[in-house]
C-alpha cells in the first residue's frame, strides 16, 4: 500500500471511529469473517449469524476473502472491525496459521475471538473454537465405508481426493479421521501422504470443486483401476469423480463415493446413490452459537467454554446415509435434508 | 537539375573501386546454434512439439504402460479440453500484445446464466444457451471496448472486468451450484459437449475435445487466411506501424475481445459438459492455466508473434506433465513445481529466439 493510501485510509478510519462514537454510543458491533462469497456453506453461515444479529439488536459486519485461501483480505477485515470498535468477531480462517498474529493484536485490542468450522494453529489462539469435529467427521465415513465392504475392507482400493496441497487443517482432519475410521495406520496423525498402507492409491488434489474432482478421479483411476473407495473432501468434488466413475462405465455401484459437508445437492447426491455416505455438518448453529456468545461476552465479559473433553466446542456433525451399518449412528437422507444447508 | 547531374558525377568518381553489391543484411554468424535459433524462429510451434514428443517418451519410460496408452493418452485431451478452449481466446488476445485475466470468469458467468435459466427460471434450453453465449460476447465486447476505444491497459481492464464479472457470478447463482441430475433431467443440451465417442484400442474423445479443435482449426484459418487474421498479428506487432498501413486497429482490438468473449462461452458449454454441473465454485485458476498454455505453446507475450497450434500443445504439455507425474507416483507439489519451470523455460526460450531480429 501506497504512503498515500495508507494516510487516507488512517484518515478515513479516523473519520469513521468520530462520527461512529457519536452518533452510536451504545451499539454492539460485531463481525463475521469467511473464507469466500461463492460458497453456499459461507453464504448460509452469513445468513444464520444475521438473523441471530437481528434477533439480538446488535450490529453485524461482514466480510470475505476473495478466493479460498485469501489471507490478505481476512487480515484486513480483523484491522477494519478493530478500528470500528468491534466488541469480537467470528471467522472461519482461510489460513489456520497465518492469520493467528492478526487475531492476537484483536485480542490484545479487547476483542472475542471466535473461530468457526477451521481450527487454527494453534488452536488456543482464538478465544473459542466452534467447529464440527472434522476428524470425527471424517472418522464416521470411514467407518462406514469399511462397515459397507465388510471383509472385503481388507483389500479395498481407495482414491484420497483432498483439498489443496498446503494440506490446512480441515484437509488433514477430514482425510487423516477418514483412514482411522476405516482402520488405515496414519503415521504422523496431522499430515496425509506420510502413509504406507498397500490400499491406498493416491492423494491428488480437487480444489474442493467438481472440475478437480473429476480430474483427480480420472487420474487416480487411471494409476490404480481397480479402485473401490473414494474420499472426497467435500460433496462438489464427490460429483466430479461420480462424473468420471460414470464416463468409464463404473457407475453401477460398484464404487462407494463418501465425502462431507451435508449441502442440500449433497445430501440429495446421497438420495440419489451417487454419494454412499456424507458428514453433514451444520454452519447456521456455529454462526448462531457465536453471535450469542460475543453478545454475553459485551454485556458480561464472559468467555464460552469449550465441549468436554475437547479443546473446542462441537457443533456436532451426523452421519447422512440410507444404507446404515450396524454400529455406525446416522441418519437417513429425509432428515439430512431437513437440516442441510446451501 | 545540371547542378544535380554534374554533382553525381563528381559522387560517381568517387565510388570508383567500391563494391557494387547491393545492400544486404549480415549473414555471417551463421553458425550452427544460429541456424537453430533461425529455424525456431521461423517455426515458433517446433518447440512445443519438440517438448511434447520428448515428454512423452520420458513419462513412457518413467510410468510405463498407464501412461502410454491410448485411453490415457486421449484422457490428457480430455483434461485439457477447457484450458485448450479458454487459451484459443487467449492466444488473440496476446497475439495483439493485450492479456485478458477475465477469461475464467466470463466462461463461468456463461456457463450460470445457461443453467440459471434453463434449470432454475424454466426457460428453454435452446434460449437459455443463446443468452448465455450473448452474455460472454457482451462481456468479451465490453473488455473490448475499453481497451480500444478508452485505451486503458488490456491488465487494467480484464483485472477490473474480472472482480466484476466474479461478482455477477456470485450474484446470478446465489453461491447455489445446479447438480449434474437436474442438468440431465430438464437441460440436458448443455451437457452435450460431455458426449463420447470411442476409438479404437480404448482412446475416448469427447464432442469438447473435438469442438477444440474445431474451433482452433476456424481460428487458424483466420489468423492465416484473412485480412483480418493479418491486421491482428500487424496490430500486436507493432501497432502504430499497423496504423499508418491504413489498419483499422481500433476495430481490430474490439473484435478480438469480443472474439475471444464468444470463444469463452463456447468452453462453458464444454465445461458443463465436463464438469455436468453448474458450479460458481472451481476453475478459479483457469485465465492464469489459458495464459500458461499460451506462453508454455510459443506465443509472445509481448504481442504480434504465436500460433493457435502451439497453444493447444502447450495445454497438452501441462496435461501430460500433471498426468504423467501423478501416475509415475510422483507428489502434487512436483506437478506445480514442473509447469512452473516449464512457464520460465518458455519465456527464456522465446526471448532467445526474438535476438535473431535484434
Amino acid at each position: 500500500m501506497g504512503k498515500f493510501l495508507k494516510i487516507a485510509a488512517a484518515g478515513a478510519v479516523m473519520l469513521g471511529m468520530m462520527c461512529g462514537t457519536a452518533a452510536y454510543a451504545q451499539e454492539v458491533i460485531v463481525g463475521l469473517i469467511t473464507k469466500t462469497e461463492g460458497n453456499p456453506f459461507f453464504v448460509k453461515m452469513r445468513e444464520g449469524a444475521q438473523a441471530k444479529a437481528d434477533e439480538l439488536g446488535i450490529t453485524l459486519q461482514t466480510f470475505a476473502g476473495k478466493f479460498d485461501g485469501d489471507n490478505d483480505s481476512q487480515i484486513a477485515a480483523i484491522e477494519n472491525l478493530i478500528a470500528s470498535g468491534a466488541k469480537g468477531f467470528a471467522i472461519v480462517p482461510s489460513d489456520s496459521s497465518a492469520i493467528v498474529p492478526t487475531i492476537q493484536q484483536a485480542r490484545d485490542a479487547g476483542l472475542l475471538v471466535i473461530v468457526l468450522d477451521t481450527p487454527l494453529d494453534p488452536i488456543d489462539a482464538a478465544d473459542a473454537t466452534f467447529a464440527t469435529d472434522n476428524r470425527q467427521a471424517g472418522r464416521l465415513i470411514g467407518q462406514w465405508a469399511a462397515g459397507s465392504l465388510g471383509d472385503a475392507a481388507a483389500n479395498a482400493k481407495i482414491a484420497m481426493l483432498d483439498l489443496a496441497v498446503n494440506q490446512p487443517t480441515v484437509d488433514y482432519l477430514r482425510d487423516q479421521g477418514f483412514m482411522e475410521g476405516f482402520g488405515i495406520d496414519v503415521k504422523d496423525p496431522n499430515k496425509y501422504g506420510d502413509e504406507d498402507d498397500a490400499r491406498i492409491c493416491g492423494h491428488e488434489m480437487t480444489g474442493g470443486a467438481e472440475d478437480g474432482g473429476r480430474t483427480a478421479m480420472e487420474t487416480l483411476m487411471q494409476k490404480c483401476p481397480d479402485i473401490n473407495v473414494v474420499y472426497t473432501i467435500n460433496e462438489p468434488a464427490a460429483a466430479g469423480a461420480y462424473e468420471a466413475l460414470k464416463a468409464a462405465g463404473r457407475d453401477d455401484g460398484s464404487v462407494l463415493i463418501v465425502s462431507v459437508d451435508g449441502g442440500c445437492p449433497g445430501v440429495a447426491n446421497v438420495k440419489d446413490g451417487v454419494i454412499g455416505a456424507t458428514s453433514q455438518q451444520y454452519p447456521l448453529l456455529m454462526a448462531s452459537m457465536a453471535m450469542e456468545a460475543i453478545k454475553k461476552f459485551a454485556d458480561t465479559g464472559e468467555k464460552p467454554a469449550v465441549t468436554e473433553g475437547l479443546d473446542f466446542f462441537d457443533t456436532g456433525a451426523a452421519l447422512v446415509t440410507d444404507k446404515p451399518v450396524a454400529g455406525v449412528e446416522s441418519i437417513d437422507t429425509t432428515k439430512g435434508a431437513e437440516l442441510c444447508w446451501g | 537539375m545540371s547542378d544535380d547531374a554534374s554533382g553525381s558525377a563528381v559522387a560517381e568518381k568517387g565510388l570508383a573501386g567500391a563494391t557494387q553489391a547491393v545492400a544486404s543484411f549480415e549473414e555471417d554468424r551463421k553458425g550452427p546454434i544460429r541456424q537453430v535459433q533461425s529455424f525456431l524462429h521461423s517455426y515458433p510451434t517446433a518447440i512445443p512439439f519438440i517438448v511434447l514428443i520428448v515428454g512423452i517418451i520420458i513419462f513412457s519410460i518413467a510410468a510405463g504402460s498407464k501412461f502410454f496408452a491410448p485411453f490415457n493418452l486421449s484422457l490428457v485431451l480430455q483434461q485439457v479440453t477447457i484450458i485448450g478452449v479458454l487459451g484459443i481466446a487467449q492466444t488473440l488476445i496476446i497475439l495483439t500484445a493485450g492479456i485478458d485475466l477475465s477469461v475464467g470468469a466470463i466462461m463461468i458467468l456463461s456457463s450460470i446464466v445457461m443453467g440459471r435459466l434453463s434449470v432454475v427460471a424454466g426457460v428453454p434450453v435452446e434460449i437459455s444457451f443463446v443468452l448465455g453465449v450473448g452474455t460472454g460476447i457482451l462481456c468479451g465486447l465490453i473488455n473490448g471496448l475499453l481497451v480500444a476505444l478508452v485505451k486503458l491497459p488490456p491488465f487494467i481492464v480484464t483485472l477490473g472486468t474480472w472482480s466484476i464479472y466474479g461478482a455477477m457470478i456470485i450474484f446470478i447463482s446465489n453461491s447455489e451450484t445446479i447438480r449434474s441430475q437436474d442438468i440431465a433431467a430438464i437441460a440436458p443440451m448443455l451437457q452435450w459437449m460431455g458426449a463420447r465417442v470411442a476409438l479404437g484400442g480404448g482412446a475416448i474423445l469427447t464432442a469438447g475435445s473435438m469442438v477444440m479443435i474445431l474451433i482452433a482449426a476456424t481460428v487458424w484459418y483466420v489468423l492465416n487466411r484473412t485480412a483480418f487474421g493479418r491486421h491482428i498479428y500487424a496490430t500486436g506487432d507493432d501497432p502504430e506501424a499497423a496504423r499508418l498501413a491504413g489498419i483499422n486497429t481500433t476495430w481490430t482490438l474490439i473484435g478480438v475481445y469480443t472474439l475471444a468473449g464468444f470463444i469463452c462461452a463456447l468452453a462453458s458449454w464444454v465445461l458443463i459438459g465436463r464438469v455436468g454441473a453448474v458450479s460458481p465454485l472451481g476453475s478459479q485458476t483457469a485465465n492464469l492455466d489459458s495464459i500458461t498454455a499460451v506462453v508454455i505453446g510459443g506465443t509472445s507475450l509481448f504481442g504480434g508473434r504465436g500460433s493457435i497450434v502451439g497453444t493447444l500443445l502447450g495445454a497438452l504439455i501441462v496435461g501430460m506433465f500433471r498426468n504423467g507425474l501423478a501416475l509415475a507416483g510422483v507428489d502434487v507439489l512436483w506437478q506445480e513445481f514442473a509447469v512452473g519451470a516449464l512457464i520460465i523455460i518458455a519465456v527464456t526460450t522465446d526471448q532467445w529466439i526474438r535476438k535473431i531480429s535484434a
